[in-house]
């Protein structure tokens, strides 16, 4: 396969997976947005969905306050902000145009129907109403849901489809590492009490920001307790956003490019000693040494093993 | 021969009267309700802007992706009249080739004094790298697009022949996949010649040129300048059907003469490009420095004779308006026969006499820059204002050499459906001409396209024309009607 189209196949598939992120994120900070004071509305929200989209320099260096319509705008629709859902989208398309060859009928129309009605959307909007922005989200997660049962249903599993999910799941592992963070380091102010009624709506909201709060009592059958909940997103295999399983993912798929091309190289050293790992972790472990430096540590080496890959394979 | 007579229909002929190959067509437009064709007509809309077929717009910044205007009545030829078009076509496409080969050569139809030289020679689509060089195989033009015309019943002209890179056939295939989903039983009264062998055939013929050196088989790329290029969906339409690697110049590098492309398991190696990127744009080492479309090194290979480039380098030279005028002699020169299809009668402006003519008749002619293309830098006298025939009179005088003039055609008009019902509107035809060293091959049909503005003879896709299926249908199916 063409270096291109396998950098392209690559990026298409992060820019699918962060744009659908990007909307869940949006949703969980309205929704604690909406508490009361008392139960955790901490002002905070909208400068946290900044950081856990990496998009907090950008938004800084645009100089606006860090309100609710200015995020929302900022992290939607803006066309400054190259991280913003738009332009996920339109960077998606602009992926999918040129690798068209690479795509069943199925993804491309998924990708092209979401972008063309993005942009219909994009024309008509006005001052944002609650009920648009609703409607907005919920678009993108359909969108996403499409592209990638499409892919999951259609696509030959040959090196196209490998590429495209090593992009969608180092993308995932990014995304769900940041929400823990942002959890941990901003949400929560230094005097609360762990455990705290303020925690419990806020670990509740990151939970269905993910659709993982059904899946939570299924697991543990207990209330929510925030050990439990990291280690639902960083070590429990059975949850498909969390690290370890997204990992497991990698792993598979990058070892299938090195069967079909029979060469190994860094980039499966790197992911297989991340699940090695992650494997051996445990959570006493994590919280001991901090979960802000595990997360920390762990975007690092993510990011370590995406450049790996473009060397290897991306020349 | 006087070619502005009474309008002539493909459909209702000259009288009126159904013509033979539209007899069922008519009929079961007779029978179906304006409603039913107004919902077809929405689907086939649906159906290509989800598809995505698009054709890019350059400037306009928003509409820099528009869809080309598709109608849904097909338009048909009868299998005798395609016949005769097929005969004409292949023998138009072998002489260029041989044409080419000649001047690149030995130059013998410009010897015997059928082909002013320097018309050859000073021509902008001349490529002097070329010379004193053969094609592999002997083959130019691999892909040929030749415009068609008719004015009447009695056969067909040819209004250019675009020898460069064609474009186009994506839509004749697309239109095709559309009207199946949306008239099965129009196809099951018809028969239609099917035409969705044509990548297969295109595939043949790039196989069939590979260099002597190449494997079984051969490894073969489809270039492409880019998204932003106007026929980009075309480009990666192709490369899908044909099961090649669409590639941009990026993509490409050459090593020792050798043409490679960068893939994920390391360098592979090329052997035939199809290439829908301009001679001029293929290698900065060889032509404009400054492009970054193509490959640094590429013409090297290419005379080493380690890649085939298809169409071959310098194919414009056939291509061009001055050069058409010359084509019945061509034809007579290589094969000994009479042209089966006719030009358009030509005046050359070059010429004094012709020059006379035209600057006293430009309110009746269509005057053409000999290099210009997509319906820019044209003149059409019955449809300009007095302003604009003085500025052509004055660009005539200045530079004669660089026009052609022919009559305002009656292009025959075809039915379509518009809002109000069904109206005639003006037709061309591009069929698609395939040749390599295996033959020269047409698939039945082509693209029809359409002026889709009431009295308007412009069908360009990038001055707002149309299109619509060409159907190609035996005459038994016809007589039983």
């Amino acid at each position: 396969m063409l270096s291109s189209t396998a950098d392209n196949l690559y990026w298409l598939a992060r820019y699918m997976e962060r744009a659908d992120f990007l909307a869940r994120a949006i949703e969980a900070s309205r929704r604690l947005a909406a508490l009361p004071k008392t139960y955790g509305g901490a002002d905070t929200e909208w400068e946290s969905v900044l950081i856990s989209a990496g998009a907090a320099d950008a938004f800084e260096a645009a100089g606006k306050p860090a309100n609710e319509a200015n995020v929302i705008e900022f992290l939607t629709f803006s066309r400054d902000n190259p991280g913003s859902i738009r332009n996920c989208i339109e960077f998606a398309r602009t992926n999918a145009r040129a690798v068209r060859t690479a795509l069943t009928v199925e993804m491309w129309e998924a990708i092209n129907g979401a972008y063309l009605e993005m942009k219909a959307m994009e024309a008509r909007r006005g001052a944002y109403s609650s009920d648009e922005l609703g409607r907005f989200l919920e678009f993108v997660k359909q969108t996403s849901l499409t592209y990638d049962g499409g892919a999951y249903r259609t696509m030959l599993r040959n090196d196209a489809y490998w590429f495209s999910r090593v992009g969608l799941f180092i993308e995932r592992a990014d995304n769900t590492g940041r929400l823990l963070d942002v959890k941990y380091h901003v949400l929560l102010p230094e005097k609360e009490v762990v455990g705290g009624s303020l925690d419990y709506f806020q670990w509740s909201a990151i939970l269905r920001a993910v659709s993982a709060h059904t899946a939570y009592h299924w697991v543990y059958r207990t209330s929510m307790k925030p050990w439990l909940v990291a280690d639902l997103l960083i070590l429990r295999p059975e949850m498909p956003r969390s690290l370890i399983s997204c990992y497991e993912s990698i792993v598979r798929n990058l070892d299938s490019l090195a069967r079909a091309h029979g060469r190994q190289g860094a980039a499966q050293r790197q992911a297989r000693g991340m699940y090695g790992k992650l494997e051996t972790l445990t959570m006493e472990s994590v919280f001991q040494g901090g979960l802000h430096e595990f997360v920390q540590g762990f975007i690092g080496e993510n990011n370590r093993l995406g450049a790996l890959i473009t060397e290897q394979y991306l020349f | 021969m006087d070619l502005r007579v009474a309008q002539f229909d493909e459909m209702g002929g000259s009288n009126g009267a159904i013509r033979t190959p539209y007899l069922k067509l008519a009929q079961w437009l007779s029978g179906t309700p304006a409603e039913l064709l107004a919902s077809r007509r929405e689907q086939a809309e649906l159906l290509f802007r989800r598809i995505g077929i698009t054709f890019a717009v350059y400037g306009a910044q928003e509409a820099t992706e528009r869809l080309i205007p598709f109608d849904i009545l097909p338009r048909i030829i009868a299998r005798s009249e395609w016949s005769a078009l097929e005969r004409g076509l292949k023998q138009r496409v072998t002489a260029l080739n041989m044409f080419l080969k000649d001047i690149y050569g030995a130059g013998e139809i410009l010897k015997a004094g059928k082909v002013p030289s320097e018309l050859v020679y000073r021509n902008p689509g001349y490529c002097p790298e070329m010379a004193g060089r053969r094609a592999p195989h002997d083959v130019f033009v691999h892909i040929a697009g030749v415009d068609i015309v008719r004015t009447d019943d009695h056969g067909f002209y040819v209004l250019e022949d675009n020898a460069r890179t064609p474009s186009g056939v994506s839509y004749m295939l697309e239109n095709r996949e559309v009207m199946m989903r949306l008239f099965p039983d129009l196809f099951a009264m018809h028969r239609v010649a099917p035409i969705e062998d044509y990548p297969d055939e295109l595939l043949a013929t790039l196989r069939s040129v590979a260099p002597p050196r190449a494997t079984s088989e051969p490894t073969i790329a489809l270039m492409t300048p880019g998204q932003y290029n106007s026929a980009y969906y075309e480009h990666s339409f192709l490369a899908d059907k044909l099961g090649v690697e669409l590639v941009e110049g990026r993509d490409l590098f050459v090593k020792d003469d050798v043409v490679y492309m960068r893939t994920t398991e390391g360098p592979r190696r090329v052997d035939v490009i199809y290439r829908r990127i301009d001679d001029d744009f293929l290698d900065p080492l060889t032509f404009r420095p400054d492009s970054a479309l193509g490959v640094a090194g590429l013409i090297g290979a290419y005379h080493a004779g380690n890649v085939t480039l298809a169409n071959a380098v310098g194919t414009g030279v056939a291509d061009d308006k001055a050069m058409y005028t010359y084509m019945p002699d061509v034809i007579r020169f290589y094969l000994g026969e009479e042209p089966l299809l006719q030009n358009v009668p030509t005046w050359r402006c070059r010429e004094r006499e012709a020059l006379s003519y035209v600057l006293d008749h430009l309110d009746e002619l269509v005057v053409k820059e000999v290099n210009g293309s997509g319906g820019y830098g044209m003149l059409v006298g019955p449809h300009a204002s007095r302003a604009q025939i003085e500025e052509f009179r004055d660009k005539l005088k200045a530079h004669p050499d660089n026009f052609i003039a022919q009559p305002t055609l009656a292009l025959s008009t075809c039915p379509i459906s518009v809002a109000q019902g069904i109206a005639p509107r003006h037709v061309d035809l591009r069929p698609f001409v395939l040749s390599g060293a295996n033959g020269v091959r047409v698939v039945p049909g082509g693209l029809t396209r359409v002026a889709m503005t009431e009295k308007s003879l412009v069908v360009n896709s990038s001055q707002g024309g149309g299109t619509k299926d060409t159907w190609v249908i035996d005459d038994a199916i016809l007589g039983a009607a």
